[in-house]
């Protein structure tokens, strides 16, 4: 086996944990939503763009956005969920970007059908935002080479990975992942550490998504 | 009574070892939960279970219980009734004896520490004896249409609060406190929902004179007007038309709750004596609950209102298909085809009950869905999680709080 790059910094792994603030807000059609969309806190905008990566790790390759399934599901706009399900969030690098793709999509879907915005939900149906308040915890796991890496990542929570992969890029905005950035930056592995990070993350299962970046670091170390 | 690492096997870890990280930064803090009945109902059973749980984890956590009379519990239950939109005649005599009896519990109850987190409206007015300590007013029912009369009234405690907490996004008002979304849980190795050997659940069933000969359809619920078992008996004979089955609604009371013998009365009334109709008194045996559920064929939520239905995890954990209305913390629960199916009314729900009677497949592979999801949203494990950074969240005004 052939001896393995000592990193340079090692790397910690950290915990995400997430409690759901209720704003008291809620929107009744999509004249209201785009208004509300503009008002919002940035926290409100990630949580419901996020939210269903976690609550439904399990079921869907390709979760939906809060915003996307209400559309669809609750106003029965078909065409408008599918062009708001089909934003690449993975594209934006900032809360600001995407809340704007999504309130011009929106938008200009509107100006197109302006009967759209005679769409009402039925009692009990409006789209309530929330907003994420994220607790960011360091744990014990730590590592420095990619064998100590990957072994960590086949235990480590969905929580974790979450944390790394999804909200150091887009909500602490790094540009990157936390996964990327290490091995190319500590391990000096620019090839995996892109390839990692040409995933689009948001079209897998956590648990995909996990077995994906082991495999990809498996493969390496072989 | 479990242990904390009792729960790795069945949420792995990785999911206990963030507890107990967390737990290290309430070390120290004192944390008193407040609310008025010690068993019976949903609110005694959690605190029951995560209280130890807590305390295991290293947290200084206490649970007291108010007093009260026949008469507030009266008028506690009007005020719940209320709040859930029902039309209840509420007088000023009402809104008296309510804080006659607060006043009491104000002068006798200690509530000294750091965090106190106050059950349910019926110890609300204790936030009168705060200081310079937290408080949380946790709200379990269901406040998507409240009565405003009872909302106003309540109102004016709610605000004296740091912050409130919803089992749904619907129940949230506008407040100008911080409200958070913590969905209750419930607790796999507890008596209710851990795994029973076959003979455990036929004994059960034995005890009881039902036979296993026909599918089973269950409600489990106490015998309350907003769990509609009349529309679950309704919802049964629409079924029966087409498909021989038993129908099972077991249930107990609680000492806070005083209606329930008069919705016994009515739904024994309704059953007329129909050998396939089981009415079950099950009291506080956990066990037999468990045992009942596991024995059904499918399990019915039919609640007109509800503040969540823990029953609808406890039967999805169990792996059966679930058909609940579409009210309270209902849908939270059961995604519509995804893991369970939803209704609006008797029909609904009877033709609901025959799909899965019909395709027993589909039916199996819902429940596995509906175990799956309980697994990742609503054990007591995620709960303790909640509650521990809803502690933290106090001294904590950001977004991201980097511990």
């Amino acid at each position: 086996m052939a001896e393995l790059a000592r990193a340079a910094e090692p790397f910690r792994f950290y915990t995400r944990l997430h409690l759901t603030e209720l704003t008291g807000l809620k929107a009744a059609g999509l004249v209201q939503l785009v208004r509300l969309l503009k008002s919002v806190p940035g926290g409100c905008i990630y949580y419901h763009t996020h939210r269903f990566l976690q609550q439904h790790q399990y079921l869907s390759p390709e979760p939906p956005n809060d915003f996307a399934y209400w559309v669809r599901e609750i106003l029965g706009e078909e065409e408008l969920g599918e062009r708001l399900a089909s934003i690449d969030i993975i594209q934006y690098s900032t809360i600001r970007s995407l809340r704007e793709k999504i309130i011009a999509t929106i938008e200009e879907y509107l100006d197109e059908h302006p009967e759209a915005k005679m769409r009402f939900p039925r009692e009990g149906g409006e789209l309530h935002f929330k907003k994420s308040v994220s607790f960011i915890l360091p744990t014990e796991h730590v590592s420095y080479d990619l064998r100590e890496f990957v072994d960590i990542l086949k235990r480590i929570t969905i929580d974790s990975i979450y944390f790394h992969i999804f909200e150091a890029k887009l909500r602490l905005e790094k540009g990157t992942n936390d996964f990327s950035n290490w091995i190319e930056n500590s391990i000096g592995d620019k090839t995996l550490a892109l390839s990692i990070a040409r995933l689009d993350p948001y079209v897998y299962t956590m648990e995909d998504l996990r077995r994906t970046i082991t495999a990809m670091i498996e493969r390496e170390i072989r | 009574m479990a242990k904390i690492d009792d729960y790795i096997p069945i949420v792995g870890e990785s999911v206990v070892e963030d507890l107990k990280l967390i737990a290290v930064h309430l070390r120290g803090k004192r944390i008193l939960n407040v609310n008025s009945t010690a068993v019976g109902g949903g609110v005694a059973e959690i605190l029951n279970r995560m209280v130890p749980l807590l305390r295991e984890l290293g947290l200084d956590v206490r649970w007291d219980v108010i007093k009260g009379g026949k008469d507030f519990f009266e008028v506690t239950k009007k005020f719940h009734n209320a709040l859930h939109g029902g039309r209840v005649d509420i007088s000023e005599k009402d809104f008296e004896i309510f804080m006659e009896t607060s006043r009491s519990n104000l002068e006798a109850m200690e509530t000294s520490g750091d965090i106190i987190f106050i059950h349910d409206p019926q110890p609300i007015v204790l936030v009168r004896k705060r200081g310079d300590n937290k408080w949380i007013w946790r709200c379990h029912i269901d406040l998507s249409e409240p009565k405003k009369k009872v909302w106003r009234f309540l109102k004016e405690f709610i605000v004296q609060y740091d912050a409130a907490v919803f089992s749904a996004p619907a129940f949230s008002r506008t407040l100008p406190i911080r409200q958070f979304l913590i969905a209750p849980s419930i607790d796999p190795l507890s008596d209710k929902n851990r795994e029973l050997p076959q003979e455990v659940i036929d004994g059960v069933l034995h005890k009881y004179g039902v036979p296993k000969d026909k599918p089973i359809i269950t409600q489990i619920s106490r015998f309350d007007r907003l769990k509609d078992p009349l529309g679950v008996i309704g919802t049964f004979r629409l079924v029966k038309k087409h498909i021989d089955c038993r129908l099972l609604l077991a249930g107990g009371t609680a000492t806070d709750d005083p209606e329930g013998q008069k919705v016994f009365e009515e739904v024994m009334e309704a059953a007329h004596g129909d050998p396939d109709i089981h009415i079950l008194v099950v009291s506080q045996n956990d066990l037999e609950i468990n045992a009942l559920q596991r024995a059904s064929t499918v399990i019915l939520q039919k609640s007109l209102k509800e503040g969540f239905g823990l029953t609808v995890s406890e039967a999805l954990w169990k792996s059966k298909p679930v058909v609940a209305s579409n009210v309270g913390g209902i849908p939270l629960q059961v995604k519509n085809r995804y893991s369970g199916l939803l209704c609006y009314s008797p029909e609904g729900a009877a033709f609901a009950v025959k799909q899965f009677l019909t395709s027993p497949d589909y039916a199996r592979q819902i429940g596995e869905n509906g175990r799956e999801h309980v697994r990742n949203n609503f054990l007591i494990t995620r709960h303790l999680r909640d509650y521990m950074l809803l502690f933290l969240s106090l001294y904590h005004k950001e977004n991201i709080v980097y511990l």
